[in-house]
């Protein structure tokens, strides 16, 4: 992001972009592809076989911006069009995934037992479950203050999640009901709805497209493995785009201007006749909904689950994700997610191993004292090389850090305030006859 | 005559409350089911309901004895805890995420000073080692003595360093992040204490490193009561009867000293809260802050010495929960963030007496739910309690009983 | 603004409507009624033993210093607080404890003393939310196609009526300006207009000319006669004494939670309990 700000032609470019929704989600998510691209180049150098990792790394990041997008989305209807403050995410996600699981897993499954449905049966069953136990949060939750809400949707995912791993239940299930969460070892899933095009001719056509020919011999690109799970990656754009489409059409619409009216101020909703609690309870489902959606896109297509997949930080990582996008809007939403998981949740850690592959750090001591020690005699090597190996620690400090700074500095993200018109139709304009009318 | 109208005056003024309140009934009737099938368990007696459902089994009285110290034991850790979350909720208004994380804070710096002083000329033991609590190789616990029988001024040392440690910690923290957001609501302070957590946490994990270690030694630490009674009072004779039981029990030292501190630091806090003029500052800024504001009380400063006090006793929460449990790892406090909240709710958000109340409702709830329900949803129905507790009492339970 | 004659169609349609508990008549004459209201916050009274009522197609002020209990009683008759005791009918019916948006879809709406503007929604949103029982508050009609082209046919018809609303409160030049960039004046407009687009039969006003500026607070007391003259009825939380004084066929005192004094202009300004109450004050 460092070249946009310096005005000139890059004043203009960024002027550009700034013009169209669609534009500014491709350049960002083409800034963190650049990214990549040079960081594995960097640390790989540069030739045919850079290419598969580097591939391999733009899935990794597109299939989790995508997850975290569809979960953004799903956050700012409750919170950025409402003002509900929901952070049991992780709870809701885990009900759709599970529900999907019991219903859709083979009973013969390695781990955990399902009814063996079909996914069509598994998928809206999950979604409607995450509405339901979101319509069971949100009925007390028209009574609480914002902060009351937060607790109560955090003890729920927790209760949810404590559940799912309990294996006296998981073993209860199982006998009398024919399945099973498989307790904390977790349950099997079924296969991603896009691997079997792969055996198919579409399918091998589509691997054939990375093969190319160096040299008389036959070199894969991309490996088939990453082709296959770019596909799955593919389908969860596309669902990105129908939720971003679902919440253009509530928030450009008579029942968008209600939620906003109700986040700015409920007691204006109310005193203007809006029955404020349906809204409210309506929109809380369909969120949950979209969040358990969103949970078997993301944990549901990795064919197996456990409780751990549903810590309560992730609900925080959502929440970092809309926030650096701006809550309320929702191209906002999705450039948060993108920025989220490219610069602060994936970037660290090559940056990491860039400097590891060109410093080339050994003997880094095992502990921090290890590195102060270092310091004492003047040695700064010891403190970089325990810093590099231990990266994931301070990834989340850095996550923390910016989620406070944020907060304070910027509460309404990167893109600034951008307000999108609660309306269906253009307001400013007026029809010939009604000007006649006077 | 006069008491004979003023219970048939109460029994009235109950039947009442209990005609307006269906949910009380439900409650009080769970109650009665549990406390005949608890009866039942003792008395080693099934009861057939229906189908293959019974109350009752078995469960001796010392069982349930020792759930309920356990009980007691950790709600007095909850209840610790939950004082500082109690009151910056109330004088700060915001729910403190990062609350959970000066527990952990607590917990490191504490048994860092504990484990240096106890360990001092124990062989390859370097002072690094000890006050990174045991991070790399080296000695082990039993080496460096880290008990309350082997190094009893190592024990308190570690608790006055917890306390000071994680208050500084919360000042620095207030003076960085909370109060330039002093007039921002609620929900933005929330995210922001979200964002310390993960930073506070992490840092702790990238300072002291990621794995779980075991810290005090356990040599000698349980002891029968005859023993000690004996080291005061000489030779003691008896045998059955309640005192025979009493002096055939045995004690844990590392729990019994849990016990005793966190008493002694309540007692303290109450009399500073009802003696000193801070302490009246802060029940009326806690109990009304615009009133607080106008009568000229100074803010800042009961602001921190609210994180003083909250921070220090979260610290040192922390650190007895791992003389407690002998062991620890950075997301100690994280996972017990919930049940302190937990305790916060049931006592009323602002009661300082609540929170300590609350945290041994907490504590039992947690210990004595798994007589009746599997030992993997205890937690759960910890956490279930509170949820109902904010939807049908959102003041706490004791709400216009305790009076601060 | 076609619903002049909507307080007597209303007021009859209520007769219909059979009373809880009530045994007086419902009184065409006086939608609004109140009777022995009472409201405590801990052990402090704040109205107490209120009754009172509106005569259609007036404008009935009611005054009184601070602390008189006035917003209160406002809050209590629009639902925003429980009273402990008394009843609020309106149009005959009991609407006593009601929810606002239920009193609001009565007919009975409010403004607020300090003017709530949706600061974040432009004047033509903050507008367009009032109309009641619009098609695209169904959120299934907002999504699925046909039935939205129906939202979109209604949003246009909404937005004729509310440029119209604009420009009979003269704030059409900041149709698309954000609320919260407004004069507070501009905002109490705003409300009043906002509310006008509910299509009201009675108006309750909390201090609508607090913090507006003389040209402005002119007219907005031309809008509210002429709406008067169109049939709607207005009741009128004030401070100033002179607005009251001028513009009212009939003032309620309050004081201390109490009704102090209730009749016309002259009356009060005769009446010796009022003239104690404001000591030192010109009347």
């Amino acid at each position: 992001m460092s070249d946009d700000r310096s005005g000139g032609l890059k004043g203009q470019l960024w002027e550009t972009i700034e013009k169209s929704d669609l534009r500014i989600v491709v350049f960002t998510l083409g800034f963190v592809y650049i990214l990549f691209a040079v960081l594995i180049v960097l640390e790989q150098g540069a030739s045919l076989d850079t290419v598969n990792p580097i591939v391999g790394a733009w899935r990794q990041i597109t299939f989790l911006a995508a997850a975290y997008g569809i979960l953004a989305l799903a956050l700012n209807l409750q919170w950025g069009y409402a003002g509900m403050f929901n952070i049991g995410i992780a709870g809701f996600m885990a009900v759709g995934v599970y529900t999907m699981a019991l219903l859709s897993t083979s009973p013969d499954a390695v781990s955990g037992m399902g009814l063996g449905l079909p996914l069509w049966v598994g998928i809206p069953a999950g979604m409607l479950a995450a509405a339901l136990v979101g319509l069971l949060a949100a009925i007390p939750a028209l009574r609480l203050r914002a902060d009351y809400l937060a607790i109560v949707t955090l003890g729920l995912s927790e209760i949810i999640r404590l559940t799912a791993g309990s294996r006296d239940i998981s073993q209860w299930t199982e006998e009398h009901l024919n399945f099973a969460t498989g307790g904390g070892s977790g349950i099997s899933l079924p296969d991603r709805p896009t691997d079997p095009i792969f055996e198919t001719a579409t399918g091998e056509a589509l691997i054939d497209l990375f093969v190319i020919e160096v040299a008389g011999e036959e070199f894969e690109l991309v490996s088939s493995s990453i082709v296959q799970r770019f596909t799955w990656v593919v389908v969860m754009l596309i669902v990105m785009l129908g939720v971003y489409w679902l919440l253009l059409r509530i928030g450009y619409s008579p029942f968008g201007r209600v939620l906003q009216a109700i986040r700015e101020d409920e007691l204006v909703a109310q005193s203007l006749g809006k029955d404020t609690r349906w809204f409210k309870i309506k929109i809380f489902m369909v969120g949950c909904a979209l969040m358990g959606l969103g949970g078997i896109l993301w944990q549901g297509s990795q064919g197996f689950t456990s409780p751990n997949d549903f810590e309560p930080v992730l609900t925080f990582y959502v929440f970092i994700a809309l926030i650096i996008g701006g809550s309320g809007s929702n191209t906002g939403s999705v450039v948060g997610a993108i920025l989220f998981v490219g610069l602060l949740f994936e970037a660290p850690r090559r940056v990491g191993s860039v400097i590891d592959a060109r410093v080339g750090l050994d003997g880094a001591p095992g502990t921090f004292r290890g590195a102060v020690e270092g310091l004492t005699s003047l040695e700064i090597m010891p403190l970089l090389a325990y810093t590099l190996d231990n990266l994931a620690p301070l990834q989340f400090v850095l996550l923390g850090v910016v989620l406070v700074v944020l907060v304070q500095r910027r509460p309404q993200g990167v893109l600034g305030h951008r307000t999108e018109t609660a309306a269906a139709a253009d307001l400013t304009k007026r029809s010939p006859r009604g000007e006649n009318n006077e | 005559m006069a008491t004979a109208q003023d219970s048939g005056g109460v029994f009235e003024e109950l039947s009442k409350t209990l005609r307006a309140n269906p949910g009380l009934v439900f409650v009080l009737l769970v109650a009665v089911v549990l406390v005949i099938d608890l009866l039942a368990r003792f008395a080693g007696q099934e009861i057939p309901l229906f189908a293959d459902r019974t109350l009752g089994g078995d469960l001796s009285v010392a069982r349930f004895g020792s759930l309920v110290w356990e009980g007691i034991v950790i709600g007095l850790i909850f209840g610790l805890a939950g004082i500082g979350l109690s009151m910056t909720y109330s004088i700060l208004n915001f729910a403190n995420f990062s609350h959970g994380d000066l527990f952990t804070t607590g917990a490191f710096t504490g048994w860092g000073v504990a484990l240096l002083v106890a360990g001092f000329g124990v062989a390859d033991a370097t002072a690094g080692y000890l006050i990174f609590v045991m991070d790399g190789r080296g000695p082990g616990p039993a080496e460096v003595g880290a008990s309350i029988v082997a190094s009893p001024l190592a024990i308190l040392a570690g608790v006055v360093m917890a306390a000071v440690a994680t208050a500084l910690v919360a000042l620095v923290l207030d003076r960085v992040v909370y109060y330039p957001m002093r007039d921002r609501g609620g929900i933005p302070l929330l995210i922001a204490s979200i964002g310390v957590a993960l930073a506070l946490r992490s840092a702790i994990q990238f300072v002291y490193g990621s794995g779980t270690r075991g810290i005090t030694d356990t040599q000698g630490i349980v002891v029968d009561v005859r023993d000690i009674i004996e080291l005061i009072f000489g030779d003691v004779e008896a045998s059955g009867g309640l005192l025979g039981w009493v002096l055939d029990a045995s004690v844990n030292l590392h729990r019994t000293t849990l016990v005793v501190v966190a008493v002694v630091l309540i007692v303290a806090l109450h009399l500073m809260l009802q003696r000193t003029k801070l302490g009246k500052a802060m029940r009326a800024m806690a109990d009304n802050k615009d009133l607080a504001l106008v009568t000229g009380i100074p803010t800042e400063r009961v602001v921190r010495w609210t994180w003083i006090l909250g921070a220090g006793l979260a610290g040192v929460a922390g650190y007895l929960y791992v003389l407690e449990r002998g062991a620890m790892d950075f997301n100690l406090g994280w996972f017990l963030l919930l049940f302190i909240f937990a305790a916060v709710i049931l006592g009323g958000i602002g009661s300082i007496y609540g929170a300590i109340a609350g945290g041994l409702v907490i504590g039992l709830v947690h210990e004595l739910s798994i007589i009746w329900i599997s030992s993997d949803l205890n937690a759960a129905a910890a956490f279930a309690i509170m949820i109902l507790v904010l939807l049908y009492r959102p003041d706490g339970l004791f709400k216009g009983v305790t009076t601060a | 603004m076609s619903d002049a004659q909507s307080v007597e169609a209303d007021g009859s349609a209520s007769e219909e409507v059979p009373l809880s508990g009530a045994d007086i008549e419902p009184d065409e004459e006086k939608p609004l009624v109140v009777e022995n209201l009472r409201k405590t916050f801990g052990g402090i009274v704040a109205v107490d033993d209120v009754s009172f009522d509106v005569e259609a197609g007036t404008i009935t002020g009611l005054i009184g210093p601070n602390g008189a209990g006035k917003s209160t009683t406002f809050n209590c008759i629009t639902g925003a607080l429980k009273p402990d005791s008394g009843t609020v009918r309106f149009q005959g019916e009991d609407i006593t404890g009601l929810r606002p948006d239920v009193v609001a879809n009565r007919g009975l709406v409010r403004t607020f003393q300090i003017a709530r503007a949706l600061d974040e929604m432009t004047v033509l949103e903050n507008l367009m939310l009032s109309p009641k029982a619009q098609l695209g508050e169904k959120m299934w009609r907002s999504v699925f196609p046909v039935a939205r082209g129906e939202v979109i046919a209604q949003e246009k018809e909404l937005r004729e009526q509310v440029w119209e609303t604009l420009e009979f409160f003269e704030i059409d030049h900041l149709a698309e300006e954000y609320a919260g960039n407004l004069s507070g004046g501009q905002q109490k407009l705003l409300e009043m207009s906002r509310a006008m687009m509910t299509e009201p039969d009675m108006l309750l006003l909390d201090e609508p000319m607090a913090g507006v500026n003389p040209t402005l607070e002119e007219k907005l007391l031309e809008r509210i006669h002429d709406l008067r003259e169109q049939g709607y009825t207005f009741l009128l939380v004030e401070h100033d004494m002179d607005v009251i004084m001028e513009n009212c066929e009939r003032v309620i005192v309050m004081h201390q939670g109490t009704v102090l004094a209730d009749g016309t202009p002259a009356e009060i300004r005769a009446d010796e309990q009022v003239i104690e109450a404001y000591l030192g004050e010109n009347i």
